[in-house]
This record gives structure tokens, C-alpha cells and sequence, in this order.
């Protein structure tokens, strides 16, 4: 089976390039850093000097202007070698995207380059301790000064992938009163007076992707960093959010993958009962199940990602392709543990990290629950 | 038929639970964090009794309904299933001894297995190899018979308390052209030369549980030490060559195990349905507490129907474990219930935490990592299968 079926040939050449750097550089680098808790700051970098920071942005920022669609297929490369890179890409151009729709052209010439180059990190921070799927009611304040030059913010975001790491900001506070129309988008950048970051939160897994918390105590953000208009954040965060889920189907998909092909390789080598463990229908049906659902998240996110570049409606679609594609990623992992018996396990097999990888993806970026209520509630008023 | 559980069992559910949350609870994401093993948790259960041979002898030996074990279990793994493990690990032992083993060797060993309440003792038990997991047929260490000693040769892995035990109970082969009728187990006493612990494993889940690597080499035992004594082991050799007999007695002693094993997993089950219900009752999206909103209270509705599903299967195969035998394969049915369940309602209460679910402020990250070994060890869910439909197929 052609993996690679309707890309084009430009599409291929860079996921030739990706995966060399994946095999070679990426892969062999995953358990040290994972196992330091450290972010792969080297390869991001490496990742900027391949143009591979900002694919899909515009080239007089310093984008590639590549397709979406190109994005993401590169994405999955990187997340089948090194998922928690894969993830710092994606959460590097979901702190982008709100910027480079929404923001004003001397915004966009100052942040953009040094984000699509990969000398600066992203980081996009929507979430607080008592808001998460319900993010319209978060609580951090944004507000304006007397002169209108400056706002003042107040506040914290808990659970934000690249805190204390990242150069870049994209926060979102509250301007006004109550609901999504008293937000706004911000960019903020770290070293600022007044922001400040808490412990590194510790986690099941995506240990290579440090997540803090951002601490506002008065922090003085110039108007001209406002994001869109006073009031626009919440469309920025969910415009955002609707490519976001997009690249976490892709990444998803490309750790189902990784668990998958470990999957096929142990069960083709372990022998029990004097035959490879593989040929033993109970277990050759539990693959051929995981390889048909990989093959099908596979197909989904690249044709959300032709509708996106088409210029179609495809938020509805992005909540299937990252509901289908992260339980994808939940049940492979698991029944790849599952193939390899006590040696799933251990963690001197890669299958047990992939397993904690994968439960992450279904809470990120709207939980499943929020994919199934933005899926629903069109059936509902259409 | 009755479902009440009797006064007793209350009690004995009670006490163990209120050790789980007093003694087991508060240390369990330490021991998890460092993976060492829990010592100072197995004296204190040693010093209440429920770590004590008399716990198996008289409160588990002495039910006629075959639930205290289970019962216990279910409470010391609401507690925390590594610490469990440390806690009643050496159940799998006892049983292989007590299944097939004389008085005499009874009498002898299993004291030994347990020390005593200021010094207590762990024991393991060794089947798998490298090459021979569900498949224990398949066996390479050896058993050699020397004038009065027996010398095991080869490598076991994967031993529960293995690298903590003094006794330790090694299944071996003593004639490879019988399969596993050609197997018996030998009890390995304290500090005998040529077994030593090799590599512990750091693993996923149930990190404060022990796993090690044992390695046979001229390993000496006496004569006496083959479990159930060298005559009867000389007249089963006899017996499998003229003709095809049941199981080996390792096997037979998992078979009976299998209610607790189930147990265990229902028990990491609960804690997880527990904490996710209350956590649901307490958060707030949308103006209220998530569990109104149906797509998390279905979940919690399903969450506690599996549980006692599970539970109810485990009762029964307790029950009969005890009372009659397994005609349907009923202990492998609660186990490979259970097993499922445990994963599967973990997994629901990581989402239903949201973002809290997946950092170490709480612990159900741990429950879920803890629960996914009840669908691999002591059979995994395929061998489950495997045993539950040849069972159709015979009858
Ligand atoms: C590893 C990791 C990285 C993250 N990175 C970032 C980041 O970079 N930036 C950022 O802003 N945030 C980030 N987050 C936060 C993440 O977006 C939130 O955790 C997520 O949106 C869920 O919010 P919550 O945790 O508050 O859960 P809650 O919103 O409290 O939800 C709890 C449970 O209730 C369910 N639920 C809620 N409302 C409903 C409803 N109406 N109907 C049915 N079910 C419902 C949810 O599905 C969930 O199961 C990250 C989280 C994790 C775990
Ligand atoms: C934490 C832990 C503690 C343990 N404690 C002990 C202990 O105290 N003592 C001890 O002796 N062992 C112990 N074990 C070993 C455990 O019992 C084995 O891991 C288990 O039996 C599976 O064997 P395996 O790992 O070799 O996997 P394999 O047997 O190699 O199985 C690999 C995969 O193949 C599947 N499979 C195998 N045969 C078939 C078939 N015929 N049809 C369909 N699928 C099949 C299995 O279900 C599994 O998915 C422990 C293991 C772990 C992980």
C-alpha cells in the first residue's frame, strides 16, 4: 500500500528529506530526551533550518507557503520517530496561526520570521486551572490602560505546553465583561516584567514537552501586541484550535504508527507454541484491526487537510479527524503493549511510553467529549 | 443463592480497607516515583497479621465461601496494586506449595515464605523464561538429578519479588520429552548458591512491585525439595510417559488464583471509579458540575455497571474455586473481565480528570498505568480466550 497515495511530487520530496532526519537524527534522540525531561531544543532548530518551522505560512514572513496539507503529513513523519517533537511543532504553529490570520502586518513582520525560522519557540496559552473545555470563561484580566498605549495583565494559564521554554506567547485575557466577547489575543514575549512562570509540571507522559504554568502579576503588554481587534481572542483561539486539531490527528496517527510497527516486527519475531505468535488468529485479527483504523485516520486528516487548503468549512471535520484519529492512537498503543505481552511492560520496550503518549491526545486541544459536542451540535441546528 | 456478604466478610473488608487507606494510599505515589520496594508497608501488614501465613491458613482457608482472599485483595489494591503486590505476592508461591506440596514440606517452607512480623520475608514464584511466556510448556531450565541433590541450570525472568525473595519456588523440567508434564516445581531456600537476582526491570505500572530476573547456576537443592516429594514426582514421570494426564501442577495452582488476580484489577478498577466520581460531582464547565452533562455521567454509569460486572464474576469464580470446580472456566472468565475492566475504567477516569488526569498532582495517571499488567500477567487476555473457548469446545 502506497502510504503516500495523492501527494504530490513536491509532498514527497520534503517527507523524503523528513524522514532521513527522522531516522537519522530525530529517532535515535527520543528516549535520552524523554527520559531527561528535557525539550529537543537542537532539533527543533534543525527542524527552522529545513524551512520545516512554518510550512504553511507565508513566504514573506519567512513561511515555506506550502499547502496545509504539506504540514501535516510532516507532522506525522516527525511524530513516528519522535512524538514529543511532533508535538512542539504543532503547539510552535498553533501559536502562530492566530498571528499570522488575525494579526496587523507590522505585528506579523516583527514575530513571524524569527518564529517560522525556528530561532524563537511558540507557545499558545487558553487554558486556567478552572477553565479548560468551558475556555470562555477564563479569568485572567487584560486590562487597558488610561492612555490606551499599554494593557496590564493579571492572572495565570495552567497547562501550557512550552512554558518557561518558549520565547513567544500567544495569551488569551479577558478585555471585557463575561463570555467569549470579552476576550482578546495577545502576544507576549518571556523576560517581560510581571510574567513569571511556576513548576514544571509532571506528567504521565510527553516528557520531552516541559508544560508550566504562566503567571501575570501586572505584566505591561503594548496595544500594539493585541492581537485582531479588543473582543476577537476567542475566534483567534478556536480559528486556531480548528488547524490545531488537524496537526493533532496527524500527530496521532504518526505515533499509531510507531506503536503499530513495533507491533508487527515483535509479533513476527517472538515465537510461543512453536510458531510465530503472528500467525495466531486472535492476534493477526488485533493487528490487521489496528492497521486498518491507522490507514483510515490516515485518509481522514489528509482529506480535512484538502478541504482546509480548498478554502472549504472544515471545523467540523477537523473535530472528526482528531476524535477518530487520537482514539486511534489510544487503542493501537494499548493493544501494542498487549502484542508484546510482559514486554510491553517494561520500559526498555518503546511501546509502554507510546501508550502514555497517546492519552494525552484525547484531552489536548478540546477533549473528545468537546470534539463530539462541535460534531453534534451542527447535526443538531443544520 | 445469596448475595449478602456474611458479617465476616464486612469485617475483614473494613480492616484490610482501612489499612489500604491509612498505611497503603498516602505512600503509594512514592513508592511508584522511586520503584523501591515497600518494606516499611509490608512490616506494618505483617504486624496487623494480614501479611502473615495465619491470615491464609485461618481467615482464607477457613471460608467456606472462598471471598475473604478476593475480598482482601479488592481493598489492598484500592490502596495501591505495586504495594499489593509486595503484600500478597507471595500468595502465588504459597499456592503452588500448598497445592501440590507434602505436609511435611508445608510445615517447613511456608513459615519460611512469611519470617515473622519484626522480620518479615517475601517468596516468588518462577516460571517464565525469555523464550517460554504463555507458552510454559516450553521451559529450559533444567532440573538434574545428582545422588541427593537436585541442579537447576537457567535463566527465569519476570519474577514477582524475585530480587526481594529468600524462598524461592522454580519451575524446571526435569524430562524435556514429557512438555510440561515432564516439569516440576523445586523450593529454592534462603541464601542457596547459584541462584542470584539479575536485572530488575523498570516498568510502566506497579513500580513499587518487585520484577526480576533469576538466574540458575549449578544451582543445588536437596532431594526433598521437589514440590509434593521425589516419589510421587518419580510416579508422575511414569505415569506421563504411558500416558497423556491433566496439567502441571504450576498450572493447576494458577487456575485457582485467577479469582484474586481478578480481584486486584477490580479493586485498582474502584479506586479510579471512585476518585472520577467525586472529581465529577466537584468540577464545573458550562455553569455545572460535569456529571450532568450525560456524556461524562454515561461513562461513570457504564464505569460502575463493568466493575460489578467484574466483581460478580470474581465472586462466583471464588466461590467456586472453593465449592466446586471451574466446568465453563469461570476463573478465567473474572480474570480476563476484570483485566479489561480495570484498563478500560482507568482509562475513562484519566479523560474525565481532563488535564488533571494526566499530571501526577493526582492519581489516576498512576491507576491507569497500574492497570494495564491485569490484561498480561498470570495469563494474559489471549490465553484467557484460549482457555475460556477450549472449555466450549470440550463440553
Ligand atoms: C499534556 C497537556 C498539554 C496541554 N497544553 C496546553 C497548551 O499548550 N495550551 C493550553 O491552553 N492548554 C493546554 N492544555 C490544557 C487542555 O487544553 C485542557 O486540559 C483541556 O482543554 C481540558 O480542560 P480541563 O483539563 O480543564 O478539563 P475539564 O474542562 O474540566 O473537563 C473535565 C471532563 O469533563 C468533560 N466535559 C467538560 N464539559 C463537558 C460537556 N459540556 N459535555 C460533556 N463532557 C464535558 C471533559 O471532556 C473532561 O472529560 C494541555 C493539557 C495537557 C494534558
Ligand atoms: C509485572 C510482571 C510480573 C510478572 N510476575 C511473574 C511471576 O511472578 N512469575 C512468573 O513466572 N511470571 C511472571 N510474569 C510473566 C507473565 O506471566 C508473562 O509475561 C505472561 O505470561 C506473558 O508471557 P510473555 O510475556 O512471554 O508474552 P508472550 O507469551 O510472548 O505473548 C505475547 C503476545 O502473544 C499473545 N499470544 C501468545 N500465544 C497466543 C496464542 N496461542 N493465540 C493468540 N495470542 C497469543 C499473548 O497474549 C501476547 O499478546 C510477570 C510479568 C510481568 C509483566
Amino acid at each position: 500500500m502506497d502510504r503516500d497515495f495523492g501527494l504530490t511530487e513536491d509532498q514527497r520530496e520534503i517527507l523524503a528529506a523528513v524522514r532521513e532526519f527522522v531516522r537519522e537524527k530525530a529517532a535515535p534522540a527520543a528516549p535520552g530526551y524523554e527520559e531527561k525531561h528535557e525539550l529537543p531544543r537542537d532539533l527543533f532548530r534543525r527542524l527552522g533550518e529545513m524551512g520545516l518551522a512554518g510550512i504553511p505560512y507565508d513566504e514573506r514572513y519567512g513561511g515555506a507557503g506550502q499547502p496545509f496539507l504539506t504540514y501535516l503529513t510532516v507532522l506525522e513523519e516527525v511524530a513516528s520517530g519522535f512524538f514529543s517533537l511532533a508535538l512542539t511543532l504543532s503547539v510552535h504553529h498553533l501559536s502562530a496561526s492566530g498571528l499570522h490570520r488575525f494579526g496587523s502586518d507590522s505585528l506579523k513582520e516583527k514575530y513571524l520570521p524569527r518564529l517560522c525560522s525556528g530561532e524563537w519557540l511558540g507557545a499558545y496559552a487558553l487554558s486556567e486551572a478552572s477553565s479548560g473545555s468551558d475556555a470562555a470563561s477564563l479569568r485572567t484580566r487584560a486590562d487597558r490602560s488610561g492612555d490606551g498605549s499599554s494593557y496590564r495583565l493579571t492572572g495565570s494559564k495552567r497547562f501550557i505546553t512550552h512554558g518557561g521554554e518558549a520565547e513567544y506567547y500567544l495569551v488569551m485575557a479577558r478585555t471585557g465583561g463575561e463570555g467569549p466577547s470579552g476576550i482578546s489575543a495577545f502576544v507576549i514575549e518571556r523576560g517581560w516584567e510581571g510574567f513569571d512562570f511556576g513548576k514544571l509540571e509532571e506528567k504521565m507522559g510527553w516528557h520531552a514537552s516541559p508544560m508550566r504554568e504562566l503567571l501575570f502579576e501586572g505584566c505591561q503588554v503594548p496595544a500594539e501586541n493585541l492581537v485582531g481587534d479588543e473582543g476577537e481572542g476567542f475566534t483567534i483561539a478556536l480559528a486556531g484550535l480548528d488547524s490545531g486539531r488537524l496537526g493533532i490527528a496527524a500527530c496521532s496517527t504518526g505515533l499509531a504508527q510507531a506503536a503499530f510497527d513495533a507491533a508487527v516486527a515483535f509479533a513476527r519475531e517472538r515465537s510461543q507454541f512453536g510458531k510465530p505468535i503472528i500467525e495466531f488468529q486472535g492476534l493477526q485479527f488485533m493487528l490487521a484491526d489496528m492497521a486498518t483504523q491507522i490507514e483510515a485516520a490516515r485518509r481522514l486528516y489528509r482529506e480535512v487537510g484538502r478541504l482546509r487548503d480548498a478554502g472549504g468549512d472544515y471545523s467540523q471535520a477537523a473535530s472528526m479527524a482528531k476524535l477518530f484519529a487520537s482514539d486511534t492512537a489510544m487503542r493501537v498503543t494499548t493493544d501494542a503493549v498487549q502484542v508484546h505481552g510482559g514486554y510491553g511492560y517494561m520500559q526498555e520496550y518503546p511501546v509502554e511510553r507510546y501508550m502514555r503518549e497517546a492519552k494525552a491526545l484525547q484531552i489536548v486541544e478540546g477533549t473528545n467529549q468537546i470534539q463530539r459536542m462541535v460534531i453534534g451540535r451542527r447535526l443538531a441546528s443544520s | 443463592m445469596d448475595f449478602q456478604l456474611s458479617e465476616d466478610h464486612i469485617t475483614t473488608q473494613k480492616w484490610v480497607h482501612e489499612f489500604a487507606e491509612k498505611e497503603i494510599r498516602p505512600v503509594a505515589a512514592q513508592y511508584d516515583e522511586t520503584e523501591e520496594f515497600p518494606w516499611p508497608v509490608i512490616k506494618k501488614a505483617a504486624e496487623i497479621g494480614l501479611y502473615s501465613l495465619e491470615f491464609y491458613m485461618e481467615s482464607v482457608a477457613q471460608d467456606p465461601t472462598g471471598l475473604v482472599l478476593p475480598i482482601a485483595m479488592e481493598e489492598t489494591c484500592w490502596g495501591c496494586a505495586g504495594i499489593a503486590l509486595g503484600i500478597f505476592g507471595t500468595g502465588l508461591p504459597l499456592s503452588a506449595l500448598a497445592y501440590s506440596g507434602t505436609p511435611d514440606q508445608i510445615m517447613k517452607w511456608a513459615p519460611q515464605m512469611f519470617g515473622t512480623p519484626n522480620e518479615p520475608r517475601v517468596a516468588s514464584l518462577c516460571v517464565t523464561e525469555p523464550n517460554a511466556g504463555s507458552d510454559v510448556s516450553a521451559l529450559r531450565t533444567s532440573a538434574r538429578r545428582d545422588g541427593d541433590e537436585w541442579v537447576l541450570n537457567g535463566q527465569k525472568i519476570f519474577a514477582t519479588n524475585g530480587g526481594q525473595a529468600k524462598v524461592h519456588i522454580v519451575v524446571a523440567t526435569v524430562d524435556p520429552n514429557l512438555g510440561h508434564r515432564g516439569q516440576a516445581a523445586f523450593i529454592v531456600g534462603p541464601d542457596t548458591p547459584g541462584l542470584r537476582p539479575g536485572k530488575k526491570e523498570k516498568k510502566l505500572g506497579i513500580r513499587a512491585s518487585d520484577t526480576s530476573e533469576i538466574l540458575l547456576e549449578e544451582c543445588r537443592v536437596p532431594l526433598d525439595n521437589v514440590v509434593g516429594g521425589p516419589e510421587k514426582l518419580e510416579a508422575k514421570m511414569e505415569k506421563a510417559r504411558s500416558s497423556s494426564t491433566k496439567q502441571s501442577a504450576a498450572l493447576k495452582a494458577f487456575e485457582m488464583t485467577r479469582p484474586s488476580v481478578a480481584a486486584q484489577a477490580v479493586g485498582i478498577a474502584r479506586a479510579a471509579f471512585e476518585f472520577a466520581t467525586q472529581y465529577a460531582k466537584e468540577r464545573n464547565t458550562f455553569g455545572r458540575p460535569i456529571i450532568e452533562h450525560e456524556g461524562v455521567a454515561f461513562k461513570l454509569a457504564d464505569m460502575a455497571m463493568e466493575i460489578d460486572a467484574a466483581r460478580l464474576l470474581t465472586y462466583r469464580a471464588a466461590w467456586l474455586a472453593r465449592n466446586g470446580t471451574f466446568e465453563h472456566a469461570e476463573g478465567s472468565m473474572s480474570k480476563l473481565k476484570a483485566g479489561e475492566t480495570a484498563v478500560w475504567v482507568t482509562e475513562q477516569a484519566v479523560q474525565i480528570l481532563g488535564g488533571y488526569g494526566y499530571i501526577k498532582d493526582f492519581p489516576v495517571e498512576k491507576w491507569y498505568r497500574d492497570a494495564k499488567i491485569y490484561t498480561i500477567f498470570e495469563g494474559t487476555s489471549e490465553i484467557q480466550r484460549i482457555v475460556i473457548s477450549r472449555a466450549l469446545a470440550r463440553n
